[in-house]
């Protein structure tokens, strides 16, 4: 059990399937193989070693264009993604804010876009976890519960106390450092590692934040600060996007996929592109369509049970194309929830400028990469919120200090004319004393956001492809509103100014949904069938051999990053699968 | 729906570009460099006036920075097609402006005629600031950027990071004290 060269070197049949190698395919494939499973992973882009490809230290330098964002890599020529807003020969359509139109989805800013969504794909070993942000955020009781708590979105079929206990083995197996701080809706985790000192500006940042009432504590990023079996601790230096060799920074190529290969029980292809699950007589799942991509032929791959991890939307593209006679909306659609109450974080953000942070004496402030510290919502932004109309909350994290300078770089406040060593000495005195904080704030779900196949549109192996609806509620935007008011706060309580005012109505500056790369929705966990597509453990009401892995069972999007609930899922949905195949509870081709 | 597709036709159009996977570890620039022998003797002159050799590093052409403005400009995609534009035009017309003052190309002037050019595109009211501000700003910012960063460029600006450390120790005393947290 390795991996397979070519997609015929694969068994006769496999007791799983699993689709997708990230966050959910990771965690699938090394639960069930570690239960004693057979499994078959389908990964839809290449193979991708971050030991030997990772540009560890390299300078901007050493990049083209000093590692500037292009169309071929839309977050600089490091970033560890191959694919991005724009995968060739895989389309998918979006409407264009000013004409209305369809059209597909191209690379864009996503503060400056005229598409009212974006999708993020990676196509490589390990998907998006090789470049993520690393946030690992667990959900609290309230977010649970949300429509039970204020009325609006939708309840989970689930409580924090069904996922607690695999939250608790996935923070072991990830490595997450933090600290405890008791609250109520941001559980803390027993396996936190111990953070990173905090930086020099962040500390401004926690000092002002308290004036106004909101407390700043140490972030929760999967970074290891202690060593784990076959990982390095973090050494503090070179950038966590462009991946990590020592596998400090966890992503699943490093941290996942290799204990599952370890089993032996694990078989990976790479390039396949999976059309459908396809099911019996019995109306049961037995396995998957895919493209082959080297030789682009259509294999098809027996399984007693099929997991989809693809990322949401992903899979939701392929539950509609499982079309039969019986799903003649596709798999799951039963009660016409699939590709339904689609959400993505919002995003907002404040720049400003220190002055005491100016001519600082010289010291390394690279650290982690992330934020060292962040500030979860608190009360009293969630009674101003309230009362301006943004019923939910959002995180917030504070960026700045003299971080590895590329292509551009900020010369100060008085840059216009300034040229010669004046320039130099501008650049010096005010290199790490621009600051910003950014939020990351749940959104409602509302059913204008939605994924469909698109009518005519097809992918290079005449998939059909999916097209996106989306719109913001007033809730988001003025959330959006709330975030750049209490950031511009926070900046001057740190002893900063501005660069630019609040904005008062953000409707212009709301991103496009999908652009915080957080789409959940579209396969939503429920407790009866007839309102979401997939049951309580993750599996699907028409077909429960099949299980949603990924963040498409998410029945609401909380402020909380969704990689490591996806991944805590993703081992409770999986452990279920096998005991419920193993047991004929769920029923699965002999 | 067996049958093979033509899986190499996707692979064509961007040939010219860095490409959705290039290689990390090795820096390669596909395209051609467009920029003439003339043109970037300008770049290099009026580069090492924005970043001139003194007490804190090299000058901009000590380390490269005029190849990579070539580089940039060079660039298959739009927003460096844009800069182009802007650079060539901008180019042109300061090597212009040297011919009319004094008589030869900007990159055969002396440092004095070269700077007194460049302080009128930089002065409030100037004619030459009406034209060329635009274009100075952003090629400075461009020569600033890729002056910064060289390891050059690290110890000029005061970047002291990518070192491996076995623990990250925080600020130090004296940056502490510097903003008022000792």
């Amino acid at each position: 059990m390795a991996f397979l060269q070519t997609s015929k070197t694969r068994a006769e049949r496999y007791d799983v399937v699993v689709v997708g190698s990230g966050a959910a395919g990771g965690m699938a494939a090394l639960t069930l193989a570690k239960a004693g499973a057979k499994v078959l992973m389908l990964e839809a882009g290449r193979k991708y070693d971050p030991v030997t490809e990772t540009p560890m230290f390299q300078s901007n330098a050493d990049a083209p264009l000093r590692g500037a964002n292009t169309p071929d890599k839309p977050y600089g020529f490091f970033d560890a993604t191959i694919g991005g807003w724009v995968v060739k020969g895989e389309p998918y359509t979006v409407k264009s804010k000013t004409t209305d139109q369809w059209q597909d989805g191209t690379f864009a800013k996503r503060d400056a876009t005229d598409q009212n969504f974006m999708w993020w794909r990676s196509r490589m070993l390990g998907g998006r976890t090789n470049h993520w942000g690393r946030v690992s955020l667990r959900m609290g009781p309230d977010d649970f519960k949300p429509r039970s708590t204020d009325g609006l979105g939708f309840d989970w079929p689930i409580s924090y106390d069904d996922i607690k206990p695999f939250y608790d083995r996935t923070d072991r197996i990830v490595g997450i450092f933090g600290s405890k701080e008791g609250l109520r809706n941001d559980p803390d985790s027993d396996f936190f590692l111990p953070p990173p000192k905090p930086r020099a500006y962040e500390l401004l940042f926690q000092r002002g934040s308290k004036k106004l009432g909101i407390p700043v504590f140490s972030s929760r990023v999967a970074v290891l600060t202690k060593p784990m079996p076959g990982r390095a601790p973090c050494f503090y230096a070179t950038p966590c996007s462009r991946g990590c060799g020592i596998g400090a920074a966890f992503q699943s190529t490093t941290s996942l996929i290799p204990c599952a290969l370890e089993t032996g029980n694990l078989d990976v292809i790479t390039n396949a592109h999976v059309r459908e699950v396809t099911l019996d007589a019995q109306g049961r799942a037995n396995g998957v369509h895919f493209f082959d991509k080297e030789t682009g032929k259509e294999e098809h791959v027996a399984a007693r049970a099929v997991v989809l991890g693809a990322s949401a939307c992903e899979s939701a593209r392929i539950l509609f194309n499982s079309r039969t006679a019986r799903f003649s909306q596709g798999l799951g659609n039963s009660t016409g929830h699939l590709g339904r109450w689609l959400t993505d974080s919002t995003a907002g953000d404040m720049s400003g400028q220190i002055p005491a942070l100016e001519n600082m004496p010289l010291h390394n402030e690279d650290g982690v990469s992330f934020p060292h510290l962040y500030a979860p919502w608190s009360e009293v932004q969630a009674k101003s919120a309230k009362a301006a109309g943004s019923p939910r909350g959002y995180y917030t994290t504070f960026g700045g200090g003299r971080r590895m300078p590329g292509g551009s770089v900020s010369l100060g406040p008085n840059s216009g004319g300034l040229f010669g060593t004046k320039l130099k000495e501008d650049a010096r005195r005010y290199f790490g004393s621009f600051v910003s904080a950014a939020g990351r704030g749940e959104m409602v779900p509302n059913e204008h956001c939605f994924a469909e196949l698109d009518p005519v549109k097809k992918d290079r192996f005449g998939i059909p492809v999916l097209r996106f609806h989306w719109k913001w509620n007033a809730y988001e935007v003025r959330q959006v509103e709330h975030m750049q008011k209490t950031f511009a706060e926070m900046i001057e309580a740190a002893g900063g100014k501005i660069t630019r005012q609040p904005i008062k109505d953000a409707t212009s500056v709301m991103t496009a949904g999908g652009s915080v790369n957080h789409e959940m929705g579209v396969a939503r966990m429920s407790a009866k069938p007839e309102d979401g597509v997939t049951n309580p453990f993750s599996g699907v009401w028409d077909c429960p051999n099949v299980v949603v892995a990924d963040a498409g069972v998410f029945a609401s999007s909380p402020y909380k990053n969704p990689t490591l609930t996806i991944m805590a899922l993703a081992m409770r949905a999986c452990e279920h699968l096998h005991a419920g195949v193993k047991d004929g509870s769920i029923a699965a081709p002999a | 729906m067996a049958s093979a597709l033509d899986i190499t036709a996707f692979a064509a159009d961007d040939i010219r570009g860095i490409g959705t996977d290039p290689n990390l570890l090795k820096k390669e620039i596909p395209w051609p460099r467009v920029l003439s022998d003339g043109e970037k003797r300008i770049v290099t002159a009026l580069g090492d006036i924005i970043i001139p050799a003194d007490q804190y590093g090299p000058a901009a052409s000590a380390v490269g920075v005029p190849d990579f403005i070539d580089e940039w400009v060079s660039a298959p995609y739009e927003a460096q097609q844009d800069d182009l534009k802007v650079i060539r035009a901008g180019l042109a017309w300061v090597d212009g402006e040297a011919k009319k003052r004094f008589g030869k190309g900007f990159a055969d002037c002396g440092a004095a005629q070269q700077v007194a050019i460049v302080e009128d595109i930089v002065k409030d009211g100037t004619p030459a600031r009406k034209v060329g501000y635009n274009f100075f700003k952003l090629f400075r910012d461009r020569v600033a950027g890729g002056y910064f960063s060289t390891q050059e460029g690290w110890k000029a600006i005061g970047y002291t990071g990518n070192m491996p450390l076995s623990e990250f120790p925080g600020p130090t005393p004296e940056a502490l004290k510097h903003v008022g947290l000792a």
